[in-house]
């Protein structure tokens, strides 16, 4: 299908972009990258009057390190988060993350603002920015103000972003050396959503023992669903075996997954009580994980 | 083997005969082309006042179309005209399929858009033409259909039985076709058998996901009277009939030009009613227009194929020999037989291919055709073949474990003996020569049986289970007017090629055989080089134009080659021929003391160089005068052929496929898979290599990927790549292919089919490695395809 005719305008700040948003009217969209938004034109899914270019305004993009916190401009590429120096060492869960985004044309376009903007269920950075309790910035014509990560997303395809709002930056608390981090996914195809998603950050002291656990999974509900019982059976605890078990059982509570085209509810329960085991088995001691 | 002179026939090098191309891995004249984005697809023709074509599809999967309100479509701007079923019906008559030789076979009238009724979600109801296609979908979205929802036949099991919904009322039933057929005593034979093993297998209905859709500009000139199609087509001649006969003109007012064509795999070998409809809109307004299917549409509007449900037995004695197979095929076809080729053929197939390899005595099948609300389904690569090689490669491992004997040694027991040719299969299909040993013993020089197996019990020590799968196959190929001509369809079986030299000693060959990125211009660009004895650089090809070369039947069934190729030698060597006829007179030498070597012309027996083939045109297109007044000097020679001894040239093969499955998340790694064909005569090794290695690709998405789903309402849910999966580089595991060349003597060229092997034996190769990687733990999978539902609910893992 062809998109129907729209407007198209670049903005190369955010003033002008409040300037040209008024103009423009609820009906306008917000480009950045464009990977899924120019999909569901090419289905004519959406047909917004016109599309607001923003990936020219120099305050979105950029990635830095200010005391304790790691700034990700909304522009940031997924390719970026791959390969950016600063990500690697103070939000390593998000370069882990970004190879498993769909494919490397996708990952050159897309930005992390334009992932959590949309807010896909089976996306991986929506899940990650939430496990590390990040804050997103949102900005206004009439200021800016910041969003814990968990409440920001509202469901599916649904955010606390109010019209008139962009994501400008998300921050993320910089890693400790007791952050454990990591991602795993089961997908039919490399690139592919994910049947179903885990990421885990947790807090561990060097004896084993996890102080914080978020684990958050994405691909099984309507959004980033954060394991609240699981994450609970493991903290407090050392992180063994049986504290994973304890993990795995404690899930059935926390979701209530949808089926899909690649199956039932029970398909989605069960391949995430095996993530549980592959994202937590090798933060095991050497031992027990040889066990 | 054949007598043509190949390097390999005489012993020697190529060195020693510089223009033998037949054997050798040219590149192909026209990939720089291809890969430079210099092709001509149809997309890429435009035409003066040229419009564009949209179509409304059906959004329920029956329905009555109570009315159609054209007036705000034709109101949005660039809307040219809108066009109903009835509008269409007065320049085109509907179109039956079926064929006389399927006795009994029935299906109802279709026209380019329905009159009355939608029958499946995605059927074109309605077309807006328009100045661009992007404001022919805007008036596709001011129309206002009215559709009545009627309850839908979605499930082929449930077609025949009481209380179905009869999609055409007047048909009686949604029976299209069925036969039964028997040959020997196969009641005794499982009555006396040691063990009888039986399963049902499905296998999932998918699709072709051409690169490169549908495509179709239609250019009806009122001032002469003609109708100029540009085709993304695999049957250019056919499709000239087609029109001909459906817009009621005369079949030589009808022109169908094909240029570059982005993939096929049979998707494109079939008459779609929105390209009718596309005809007929040009020959309603007189000027051209454009259809391009998108991808959205393509997948609820081109063929689908596969929806199978197979019960299989196979008996066996107590030495493993194989003495019956009992086949009972069902299969869904969607609410129209597919024109003209039908859609009847595969299930057809199915039955007719079943067993081949092996060789037993008793054999009973059935195959039923039933009518469905879903998508149409038709002849999609190796047409029926994967079906019934995972059939019978399923009853195989079943018996070679009821019996535990080694799966190896039970193929090697019961494969037809290569020594047994001609042979005839209880299924009736007519075998010239095969080489289904020396294949497998081929393919046990490839692959690593012990060391694979040493690993496998290693690894399953850790918890890690691999398994390895083999398949043995026969494929159908070179096809004579056994397939479809005697039934009627006006298919061409025989193919021709006319081949002539210019002035300069450069050659053109124009060939009814097509190309749609497999290589056949560059296969027939080899064959007329070492028939007439140039350089393949000095060879150009013309195909896809039916005004401009022999009639033919195009590219489908693996006959490119087989029949194509054939006629393009033998009009080669008739044109050498004549060359050295009119060298002979220029030379005061006898023609059979020439020959043509690099573009030259030789003295045979010393080799050495008499004259250029320039000079020998210069003389003959430019100084005629000087030649004998009754010399014969036309440099062009034409020679049709068609297989006359054997329906089918069959080719034979066996795959093997290890891999590992996940038996947490139920997900399958391919390791590595080996496949060994024997076409007959390669031409061009690597083109036959890539030929395997895409059909195994095809044959892994249907094991693993690839499945149009539908919902209970006949919704198809599987309408982008993303839900449609097709196999993609990451997960293809090393492909290794290996041959044993037979040519079938029915042709000089000994060349048979190798488009489908790949396809024909890559699922049942999987198969039968997943099952053999879950044997430990007691599960089993027999519904393609595989996917990490269907295997952790054969483990049980959950219900």
């Amino acid at each position: 299908m062809k998109w129907p005719a729209m407007g198209y305008a670049r903005v190369e700040s955010l003033d002008e972009l409040w300037r040209v948003l008024d103009a423009a009217g609820p009906e306008a969209q917000i480009l950045a990258g464009g990977q899924s938004l120019l999909a569901t034109l090419s289905f004519r899914l959406s047909e917004p009057s016109g599309l607001i270019d923003i990936t020219r305004i120099p305050a979105l993009h950029g990635v830095s390190v200010t005391g304790g916190t790691l700034r990700l401009g909304a522009l940031t590429r997924h390719a970026d988060l791959g390969r950016d120096p600063l990500v690697a060492a103070h939000a390593p869960i998000l370069a882990k993350a970004a190879p498993l985004i769909a494919h490397p044309a996708i990952r050159n376009r897309g930005t992390i603002g334009g992932s959590l903007a949309l807010a896909d269920p089976a996306a991986e950075l929506p899940a990650c920015v939430v496990a590390l309790d990040a804050t997103i910035v949102v900005a206004s014509r009439g200021g800016e103000r910041r969003v814990p990560a968990a409440d920001f997303f509202q469901g599916l395809f649904t955010t606390d972003l109010q019209p008139g709002e962009i994501i400008t930056a998300v921050e993320v608390p910089v890693a400790t050396p007791a952050s454990h981090q990591t991602i795993v996914e089961v997908t039919r195809r490399s690139g592919d959503y994910a049947m179903a998603g885990l990421a885990a950050v947790l807090a561990m002291t060097a004896d084993g023992r996890v102080d914080t656990a978020r684990l958050v999974f994405f691909g099984v509900g309507s959004g980033a669903e954060i394991a609240t019982g699981a994450s609970a059976a493991l903290t407090g605890a050392s992180l063994t075996p049986a504290t994973i078990a304890a993990a795995q059982g404690a899930l059935a509570d926390d979701l209530d997954p949808p089926g899909d085209l690649h199956g039932g509810p029970e398909l989605k329960r069960h391949l995430a009580r095996v993530l549980i085991a592959r994202a937590l088995n090798p933060f095991l001691a050497s031992a027990e994980q040889a066990a | 083997m054949n007598e043509i002179v190949t390097p390999k026939s005489l012993g020697l090098s190529r060195e020693d005969l510089p223009n033998s191309y037949i054997g050798r891995s040219v590149p192909r004249p026209n990939v720089r082309k291809l890969v430079e984005g210099r092709a001509t697809y149809t997309d890429d023709v435009t035409l003066p006042r040229l419009v564009h074509a949209a179509f409304l599809r059906s959004p329920h999967a029956h329905a009555r179309i109570v009315s159609i309100d054209t007036a705000a479509a034709l109101a949005v701007p660039g809307v040219v005209r809108v066009f109903t079923g009835a509008d269409l019906a007065k320049v085109c008559d509907p179109w039956v399929a079926v064929l006389a030789h399927l006795k009994g076979m029935k299906s109802a009238p279709q026209y380019p858009l329905p009159l009355e009724r939608a029958t499946w979600q995605g059927e074109a109801v309605a077309a807006v033409v328009a100045d661009t296609r992007a404001a022919a979908e805007d008036g596709v979205a001011a129309l206002a259909v009215a559709f009545e929802p009627l309850p839908a036949q979605v499930d082929m099991e449930t077609a025949l039985a009481p209380g179905a919904v009869v999609i055409h009322p007047e048909l009686g039933d949604n029976l299209v076709f069925t036969r039964t057929a028997e040959t020997g005593d196969v009641a005794g034979a499982f009555a006396a058998a040691h063990r009888v093993v039986e399963a049902t297998f499905h296998t999932g209905r998918h699709t072709g996901v051409t690169l490169e859709p549908r495509s179709i500009i239609a250019d009806y000139n009122r001032a002469d009277g003609t109708l100029t199609v540009h085709h993304s087509t695999q049957a250019p001649h056919m499709m000239q009939n087609v029109f001909a006969t459906q817009l009621r003109m005369a079949e030589g007012d009808v022109r169908v030009i094909c240029k570059d064509v982005g993939g096929s795999y049979g998707i494109k070998v079939h008459v779609y009613p929105d390209e009718m409809a596309v005809a007929c809109m040009s020959k309603i307004m007189g000027r051209p227009v454009k259809f391009i299917a998108d991808r959205f549409e393509a997948f609820g509007s081109d063929i689908h194929a596969r929806d199978h449900r197979i019960k299989g037995r196979l008996a066996v004695d107590a030495e493993g020999r194989f003495l019956a197979f009992d086949i009972d095929d069902l299969t869904g076809i969607g609410p129209y037989s597919v024109y003209p080729r039908t859609s009847a053929v595969e299930g057809n197939q199915v039955v007719n291919l079943c067993g081949g390899p092996y060789a037993f005595a008793n054999y009973r099948c059935t195959t039923t055709v039933v009518l469905q609300n879903k998508s149409p389904t038709c002849q999609y690569r190796a047409v029926g073949h994967p079906i019934a090689t995972t059939v019978t490669e399923g009853l195989v491992d079943l018996a070679a474990e009821a019996l535990g004997m080694d799966k190896v040694a039970l193929r090697r027991k019961n494969l037809i003996r290569d020594d047994a040719y001609p042979c005839t299969s209880p299924a009736g299909m007519r075998f010239e020569g095969l080489s289904h040993h020396a294949s497998l013993d081929k393919l046990l020089e490839m692959v690593p049986v012990e060391k694979i197996r040493a690993d496998q019990a290693e690894q399953r020590k850790r918890g890690v289970y691999r398994g390895l799968g083999f398949a043995s196959f026969i494929e159908l190929t070179n096809p004579s007017p056994f397939m479809y001509g005697i039934g009627g369809a006006k298919i061409s079986a025989q193919d021709g090629c006319t081949v002539r030299m210019d002035p300069d000693g450069s050659l053109v060959a124009l060939s009814g055989v097509t190309e749609q990125g497999q290589g056949t211009e560059a296969i027939l660009a080899q064959i007329v080089a070492h028939g007439v004895g140039v350089p393949v650089s000095k060879v150009k090809v013309v195909t896809g134009d039916t005004q401009t070369t022999p009639y033919g039947g195009g590219t489908w069934a693996c006959r490119g080659a087989g029949i194509g190729g054939e006629a393009a030698l033998q009009s080669a060597i008739a044109l050498k021929e004549q060359i050295l006829e009119v060298a002979g007179a220029m030379l005061q030498a006898q023609a059979a003391s020439l020959d043509i070597v690099m573009g030259e012309v030789v003295d045979k027996a010393t080799g050495q160089v008499r004259m250029p083939l320039a000079e020998l045109g210069r003389i003959v297109y430019y100084r005629g005068d000087t030649l004998p007044k009754d010399l014969a000097r036309e440099l062009v020679q034409t020679r049709h052929f068609i297989t006359k001894e054997y329906p089918f040239a069959f080719t034979n093969g066996i795959q093997a496929s290890w891999l590992e499955v996940d038996v947490e998340t139920g997900m399958v790694k391919l390791l590595e898979h080996w496949c060994v064909e024997d076409c007959g005569r390669v031409i061009n090794p690597m083109l036959v290599d890539e030929q395997v290695r895409g059909g195994i690709v095809q044959g892994i998405g249907g094991a693993l990927y690839e499945h149009c789903i539908y919902n209970e309402d006949g919704q198809l849910l599987t309408t982008t790549l993303a839900d449609y999966l097709v196999p993609m580089a990451a997960e293809m595991p090393d492909m290794h292919v290996g041959h044993v060349e037979t040519p079938t003597k029915e042709s000089l060229l000994g060349a048979k089919g190798a488009g489908e092997a790949g396809t024909a034996g890559a699922p049942a190769a999987i198969m039968n490695a997943i099952n053999d990687a879950l044997s430990p733990l007691g599960a089993r999978v027999l519904a393609q395809p595989f996917t990490p539902d269907r295997i952790l609910r054969a483990l049980g893992t959950i219900a």
